[in-house]
């Protein structure tokens, strides 16, 4: 059988990837493909406790599933943002959207 | 080492190495096809964890909507000469020192963890699936949640088509 702390690991390790991806793209699609490694290493944790912890609490598995209902959202409503700014200012590097910027 | 552990390491092999693609790889496209296998390995460690229907929902949703998704936006934005070029920003190394100290960080917190870190999983009862269900559904546990979640989705659909649209 697997332990709990395996799945542990390589979820830290997958959310370190994904943070490296979040920090380190230059372009914001790329940035957002970060954020859906996270999410999903949140994931393996949240199903691994509800595996190894109480089996009677579902809140584990109810977590993951709002998960990916934020998940779905948050993709959706940043591409079409992304494709909002491609249209106006025809570019998607991070770096160049300083409209805000003083 | 029996069979479960030979599929968990093949699994995660294959999800840190795809996801390392993710994060690397010059082409956006191949970037979105290796979050598909990145995608997919989660999905095999759902069903090592006996979570069968986040398994499927895990690629029917993820893999089905969100990476197509993203293949999608990356055909849309694309510009050739957006591939010739660095793909990180100039802060880069300081990137890496940030989420190599986020995994030695939580590493160490997982090391020192009440849990006791070799358990191993229970047997599942037979209904678990029912278990899910009811629990979505009951009004004693996270039927609020729940439909919050679909007010969720509808806003992000509606902001999503507001905001994508061309207004002209």
């Amino acid at each position: 059988m697997i332990p709990l702390s395996w799945y542990l690991y390589l979820s830290a390790m997958l959310f370190a990837i994904g943070l490296y991806g979040v920090l380190a793209r230059k372009n914001a699609i790329a940035i957002l493909l970060g954020v859906e490694l996270m999410l999903n290493a949140v994931n393996i944790n949240l199903v691994a406790f509800w595996r190894y912890g109480d089996l009677a609490q579902m809140a584990g598995q109810v977590f993951a599933i709002i998960v990916f209902a934020v998940a779905a959202s948050e993709v959706a409503v940043g591409l079409s943002l992304v494709i909002s700014v491609y249209r106006r200012r025809n570019t998607v590097v991070a770096n160049e959207l300083d409209l805000m910027k003083w | 080492m029996d069979a479960s552990q030979v599929i968990f390491i093949l699994s995660a092999a294959l999800i840190l190495v795809s996801a390392l693609l993710v994060v690397t790889v010059r082409n956006l496209i191949h970037a979105a096809l290796w979050l598909i296998a990145t995608l997919f390995g989660v999905a095999i460690l759902y069903v090592l964890l006996e979570a069968g229907f986040l398994a499927v929902v895990q690629v029917v949703v993820y893999i089905g909507a969100i990476a197509i998704m993203f293949i999608f936006a990356v055909m849309l934005t694309r510009r050739d000469l957006l591939d010739k070029v660095p793909q990180t920003n100039e802060n880069w190394p300081v990137a890496l020192g940030v989420s190599a100290l986020a995994l030695v960080g939580i590493a160490f917190i997982v090391r020192g963890f009440v849990f006791s870190l070799d358990r191993i999983a229970a047997p599942l009862p037979e209904n678990s699936l029912q278990m899910l269900g009811d629990a979505l559904i009951s009004p004693a546990a996270y039927v609020l949640p729940f439909e919050v979640a679909s007010v969720l989705l509808l806003a992000a659909m509606i902001g999503a088509v507001y905001v994508a649209m061309n207004k002209k």
